[in-house]
């Protein structure tokens, strides 16, 4: 069997249903193997790689599924990385093939050659070149298997034009032995009974949810864990989706941009409770004084996760579900609820504000989305102001449903992913919101989503400004704006009518409810572009580095 | 601001690894994104099939090399990382050296080749080419008993090291 049908035949072993693809000269047999072999698997061409990239990893946030992408060699690969690079910080399971020139063609630079392999070596949790036939069929399952299990992340396999058409015969392999890689299942039990026991003694316990908790599909259990025990919970920007029964006990999203609430809340735990979270310098301001009162129990999947940023009192390394399931067990822990109401007080005093003016703000659109959209939509969000808006006023009641890239943080990446999701769940209404910023980064995605009738909303918040830096030019720079404004934006709904695209512009605030409700009950896809409020911020704001309760409320 | 006390020492970082294609450039360029230098670096087989053994010096705090360690292992090829402790570690460095050493001279190079235990690899009319085997700082001291321009070239091994059989109570 040639190499390309091999490659086919190890998808459909996979169960892989759909390949987010472009074609190119070194994956032209691929292709075509593609046509006759390939019949159960959806073919979705984007009008970029970057864009299948960020759609492969859309349909894998959503679905949990790994996203694959197929793309030619040189540009074709090397488009692909800001893409495999977004799904690396924020641990998403990617494989991704790469066609690449034969062997004896390779470190000659040939046409479209590029080292895909060099290349993608820091951005990936292993790579492939895949040097003879022979190896074919194995590494495809050694990259299925390593980008789902333990961490997940992206795997890039290079596969040469000649290792393509050689023969050889097709034996698909179960699981590989890989000495080297044994992600561990269970915590230790010693450390969980310290967990649980902590947990006894603590009078101010708070659980911090981050995107461990989302790709493991614990989500369901965190809410549980902290129903039964009365116990409040955070959540990082990844690990939106947690949301207890109980509404006392959900603090809501932390960190720079996070509630007054949520940022107090861990400032003054005695015991925080970190499920599969990384501290990134976004969550934690000034890490020598980030929920100082408090025991830290990291729960991680990664060792090399545990004191990487900061120090922690105590160190589980293992899967969280199995951890979930063993602390919802016990009958009970202790007694927290005047530490609920201490929470649920401040909370009443300092929530989430903006000033309502006759202006349009997007604070508003936000809430306006989740009033109008079915309670399980899915969105993804581009990132900088429009994002933060997002991970504020948008309320997820599920894990999965909030697809935005976190580490590290890709204009662009919203439409493309919100592509992914639809492709992903037919049945689910998908929600892009974005800026006027990165939405012209990746718009020639529009076309794919007429191509493939997809029912994609896109909300965009235009006020013609980068808002996110102008925002720190404005706090930080005597609002000297330089490289920010948007001055020539192209006319929107024009631009979504050319695509095929049914659009509307929307500029009066008394017009914003109505357009909202209709943009969310039309059929099919749609673009509605408000024109908000250009120079407002998102707040709170803790600047970078600070205490979280150094706090700027307004500006 | 409290005084920076981070302590900067040379660690011995002993990694057992498969022997794939681009292994070592992972390995490598992983220590570097990570902000550390590698003053050192040995690879070669070893008793396991296709393995082999790396031995790494870089300078760093405690905390950042366990950090570095964490990460190494985050290689699918890693198999086995070993601190080797510096009070009962046993280490040995070879390194070849090319001298100067006309007629006339050539007796005081042959004295201290022999205090150091050295051996002539090549001699000719110019000079020799010495092989000095030890730990780094005897090989050092050889190299810093002449003149710079008397040595012509130097080729070191690196570094490798294991752990001594007895533990001797540290």
């Amino acid at each position: 069997m040639k190499g390309a049908r091999i490659l086919v035949e190890a998808l459909k072993k996979e169960g892989v249903d759909t390949l987010f693809c472009y074609n190119g000269g070194a994956v032209i047999t691929i292709f075509d193997e593609l046509l006759t072999h390939g019949k159960e698997i959806r073919l979705i061409q984007p009008r970029h790689e970057q864009g299948g990239t960020h759609a492969a990893d859309g349909y894998a946030r959503s679905t949990g599924k790994p996203g694959v992408v197929l793309v030619t060699s040189g540009p074709g690969a090397t488009n692909t990385i800001t893409g495999i690079a977004t799904a690396y910080m924020d641990s998403v399971p990617l494989v991704v093939f790469t066609g690449q020139v034969s062997t004896a063609m390779i470190g000659t630079d040939a046409f479209q050659e590029a080292d895909t392999v060099g290349i993608t070596m820091p951005i990936t949790k292993a790579n492939f070149l895949v040097k003879n036939v022979e190896e074919l069929a194995g590494t495809v399952k050694k990259a299925f298997h390593l980008a789902a299990t333990g961490r997940p992340g992206p795997v890039v396999v290079d596969i040469p034009k000649d290792v393509q058409m050689d023969e050889t015969e097709f034996e698909y392999p179960g699981i590989p032995d890989l000495p080297g890689y044994r992600p561990k299942d269970i915590g230790h039990p010693r450390q969980v009974k310290t967990l649980k026991h902590y947990i006894r003694e603590a009078r101010k316990p708070l659980v911090m949810s981050g995107g461990g908790v989302t790709s493991a599909g614990a989500t369901e259990l965190v809410n549980e864990f902290c129903d039964r025990y009365g116990i409040p919970v955070v959540t990082t920007l990844m690990g939106h989706g947690v949301a207890p029964r109980r509404d006392e006990l959900n603090y809501g999203p932390i960190g720079m941009h996070g509630t007054l609430y949520g940022n107090y809340a861990l400032q003054n735990c005695d015991l925080l409770m970190v499920f599969g979270a990384r501290f990134s310098d976004r969550i934690m301001g000034d890490p020598k004084v980030f929920a100082e009162q408090a025991k830290i129990v990291h729960v991680d999947i990664d060792a090399a996760e545990i004191g990487k940023n900061v120090a922690v009192d105590l160190p589980i390394v293992g899967q969280i579900t199995g951890l979930l399931e063993d602390l919802n067990r016990e009958e009970s822990y202790g007694e927290y609820s005047e530490w609920v109401e201490e929470l649920r007080a401040y909370r009443e005093d300092h929530q989430l504000e903006y000033e309502r003016t006759d202006t349009l703000k997007p604070q508003y659109l936000i809430q306006l989305a989740q009033k109008y959209f079915p309670e399980n939509t899915i969105v993804a969000t581009d990132v900088g102001q429009n994002q933060m808006w997002v991970a504020q006023y948008f309320h997820f009641h599920h894990g999965r449903r909030l697809l935005t890239s976190g580490g590290l943080g890709t204009m662009g990446y919203g439409l493309p992913a919100a592509i992914g999701a639809a492709v992903g769940n037919p049945e689910a209404q998908v929600l892009a919101v974005a800026g006027d910023g990165g939405f012209q980064m990746n718009m020639q995605e529009m076309a794919t989503v007429k191509q493939y009738g997809l029912k994609v909303k896109m909300l965009l918040l235009d006020n013609s400004y980068l808002g996110m830096v102008r925002q720190w030019q404005q706090l930080l720079f005597e609002k000297r704006y330089s490289g920010t404004h948007m001055g020539n934006n192209p006319d929107f709904c024009m631009l979504a009518k050319a695509m095929g695209i049914p659009a509307a512009k929307l500029e009066k605030l008394e017009d914003a409810e109505g357009m909202m409700k209709d943009f969310a009950e039309s059929e099919g896809s749609m673009l509605l572009h408000a024109v908000v409020e250009g120079e407002e911020n998102v707040v709170p704001m803790v600047p970078a580095g600070k205490p979280l309760d150094r706090v700027i409320r307004k500006m | 601001m409290g005084e920076d006390k981070t302590i900067y020492t040379d660690h011995i970082i002993s990694m057992l690894v498969l022997n794939h294609p681009g292994v070592l450039s992972k390995i490598t360029s992983l220590i570097t994104r990570r902000g550390f230098n590698i003053d050192s670096i040995a690879a070669g087989p070893t008793k396991e099939k296709d393995m082999f053994r790396l031995t790494i010096i870089v300078k760093g705090d405690d905390r950042s090399i366990e950090q570095i360690q964490k990460q190494l292992y985050k290689i699918i090829d890693t198999v086995k990382i070993m601190t080797i402790h510096p009070a009962r570690k046993v280490e040995r460095e070879i390194g070849l050296i090319k001298l100067k050493a006309p007629m006339g001279e050539r007796n005081e190079v042959l004295q201290m080749v022999n205090v150091f235990k050295g051996q002539i690899l090549d001699s000719s009319t110019s000079g020799f080419v010495v092989e000095i085997t030890g730990s780094s700082e005897k090989v050092d001291s050889f190299i810093n008993l002449f003149p710079a321009n008397q040595i012509v070239e130097v080729a070191r091994t690196g570094i490798v090291a294991m752990d001594r059989w007895e533990k001797n109570g540290v």
